[in-house]
């Protein structure tokens, strides 16, 4: 399968979305990304239980305090996505992007 | 309960037998004197007594003590409320002895409704005392003559004491229990929270009479009159401890609309009937609210006139 | 424990506005615990910090740190060496912390970014509940282990007043009227009678009525035991 998805996504793998920490998204908005999503497995197929469900509190979290700041929460989403679906990672990809490109470049330079 | 305590005309009536009415007034949102006059008329030779609130729902009024003291001086028997929200124990011997100093002879002693009730919820509550210890100040200002903390008092103020009882609130099977508290405490008579549910009252005062705090307390029975089905409504939606049967609404808008407080007064009027009869109650006391118009009335239909 | 809850970022935005150098300085003690004022969440705080004032476009240096308790001077003058380095101190202590904190350096302002509410503990993961009021003289025992002077809107020795139903506080549907719970205890185990008699009234000296409180054990002041 050679899908092809946008070059201005930096992958950043991490053993189960349930290590993503609420600083590392906010890191990332700080240092200047104009969106971050997290990836995680489907929801009920953490092989982990849970880190998906984590991790998806942890966006909410943030996209709370981006609205706080009066910065659209849209700059940070949660996908869930098995590994077997290459083609939907490329599909959210391309969303994710669109949808950044809709907002703007982050007011956070 | 022979000799007098106080010497208030409400304690006359009731240590001589009689079936007492007394009846309430709600002091002005201002300094309006001359409304509170107004209100008097329809009071005077209606009933008793007359309890004047106390910043009730926690709606900033003139105060009951100067409510009470222009009832005094307009010739009225007024019976102060005082709640435990407002003031400390400091505040409030001193204004129990200020109320004795301008006539007054009864006190209604209660925890008052919440601030958040009210129109300034932002307050800081109070309750150094809850209305219990209440009732057991006023006692002990009267039969020991002293202060809270032993000092004698120099004219001790007598006053006839007097305690609330919602029966409708919950746990129900409790509800005895603290009145007996509150008669022990002190409480010469008890007032009840406007009854709707009467088969529930009913069984309270059954308890009451098995417990026999009617021979210990004079109680008398709240009674509102409906002025329509919509206020009746509002009552048993949003006043905190009301217990309102849907059946009582039904008959309210089972008239038509310009029946409806005619209806609402004849619903009283078969109440004040029942408790005539009922063993353990010694009295009614009659909340019309902001209808104090009607009580002339309403006490002429129940044939409670002339007032002893 | 101490709860409290994190003031917004409006109004931290707004105290540290005019200050290009902060530090943002949690407690490992209780607001640790309650998740509001700990080294993650000085480390979220300061982030949000850096972004929103990037935002601004008046960019901002912030540094957190966390203490090991700020009521202790033991662990406050460990901010000795640095505490000049910034022209803003923001703690998300309870507000003990910024009094220790403010008494050690004189100099610095400290900002407390969370609003101290009460003492009391989680009664399931996210929702804290208060338990006791601090009067300074306990009697739980005797309203069956609940304080109604904590759990009580209106602090009643002699309750349930007229405004109680169905176990429910008159004034927040959502907060269990805790003289029904006494009572109930009481009649389930047969206990009625202690809730007839008047108590005493209660002397408030011992609360914060009585002036600020100071307790002092002299076996310590004199040295370790």
């Amino acid at each position: 399968m050679r899908l092809s998805y946008p070059a201005n996504i930096k992958i950043i793998q991490v053993p189960c979305t349930g290590r993503v920490d609420i600083i590392h998204l906010m890191s990332a908005l700080e240092d200047g990304a104009d969106g971050v999503y997290v990836a995680g497995c489907l929801e009920g197929e953490c092989h982990y239980l849970e880190g998906n469900y984590k991790a998806k509190r942890k966006v909410a979290y943030v996209k709370n305090v981006l609205t706080e700041l009066g910065i659209e929460p849209e700059r940070v989403a949660m996908y869930n996505l098995s590994s077997a679906q290459g083609a939907r990672f490329a599909e959210i990809a391309n969303d994710m992007v669109k949808q950044i490109r809709d907002l703007g470049p982050t007011p956070v330079r | 309960m022979t000799e007098t305590k106080s010497g208030s005309n409400l304690e006359k009536v009731l240590t001589a037998g009689h079936f007492a009415f007394t009846g309430e007034c709600g002091p002005p949102k201002g300094a309006n004197a001359q409304h509170l006059k107004e209100k008097f008329k329809y009071l005077k030779g209606s009933v008793d007594c007359v309890n004047m609130t106390d910043n009730q729902t926690a709606v900033v009024r003139m105060s009951s003590l100067a409510g009470c003291a222009l009832m005094v001086a307009d010739g009225l028997e007024p019976n102060f409320q005082m709640v435990c929200r407002d003031r400390n124990r400091l505040a409030m011997m001193s204004d129990i002895l200020g109320a004795y100093a301008l006539g007054v002879r009864n006190m209604l002693c209660l925890s008052g409704d919440h601030q958040s009730f009210g129109n300034h919820p932002e307050a800081k509550n109070v309750h150094d005392i809850d209305s219990m210890q209440l009732i057991a100040l006023v006692k002990k200002m009267r039969d020991e003559g002293k202060f809270l903390n032993g000092e004698e008092i120099d004219v001790p103020p007598k006053m006839f004491i007097g305690a609330a009882c919602n029966p409708f609130a919950d746990p129900f099977e409790f509800r005895v229990h603290r009145l007996a508290t509150k008669i022990s405490a002190g409480a010469d008579f008890i007032q009840t929270q406007c009854i709707f549910n009467m088969d529930k009252f009913r069984d309270f005062m059954k308890q009451v009479v098995d417990k026999g705090l009617h021979e210990r307390c004079y109680i008398l029975a709240g009674v509102t009159p409906m002025k329509n089905a919509g206020m009746a409504n509002f009552m048993s939606k949003y006043v905190p401890g009301m217990d309102i049967p849907d059946s009582l609404i039904k008959r309210l808008k089972g008239v038509d609309k310009r029946d409806q407080a005619e209806e609402g007064i004849k619903i009283a009027l078969e109440q004040i009937q029942e408790f005539k009869e009922m063993e353990g109650v010694a009295g009614v006391h009659l909340m019309a609210i902001e209808w104090e118009h009607k009580v002339p009335e309403i006490a002429e239909r129940a044939g409670v006139l002339p007032r002893p | 424990m101490i709860v409290a809850d994190r003031k917004s970022l409006e109004e931290i935005l707004g105290m540290v506005a005019d200050r290009e150098k902060i530090l943002i300085l949690g407690c490992k003690g209780c607001v640790t615990v309650c998740n509001v004022g700990g080294l993650k969440e000085a480390e979220i705080l300061a982030s949000t910090v850096r972004i929103a004032r990037k935002k601004e476009g008046k960019p901002v240096e912030v540094a957190h740190r966390v203490l090991e308790r700020q009521c202790d001077n033991e662990y406050v003058t460990q901010l000795a060496d640095t505490v000049a380095d910034y022209d803003a101190v923001v703690s998300m202590a309870c507000g003990v912390g910024p009094q220790f904190l403010s008494e050690m350096y004189p100099d610095q302002v400290f900002f407390p970014a969370v609003n101290t509410t009460f003492f009391g503990g989680a009664v399931q993961h996210g929702v804290w509940e208060e338990r006791c009021a601090g009067c300074g003289a306990c009697g739980i025992h005797l309203f069956g282990g609940l304080c109604p002077i904590a759990r009580c809107a209106k602090s009643l020795l002699h309750g349930p007043c007229g405004g109680s139903a169905n176990g429910i506080c008159e004034v927040h549907k959502d907060t269990a009227c805790i003289w029904d719970a006494i009572v109930k205890k009481k009649m389930d185990t047969g206990h009625l009678e202690d809730l007839v008699a008047v108590k005493p009234f209660k002397d408030w000296r011992t609360a914060r009525d009585g002036g600020p409180r100071r307790s002092i054990r002299e076996e310590l002041v004199k040295g370790n035991i």
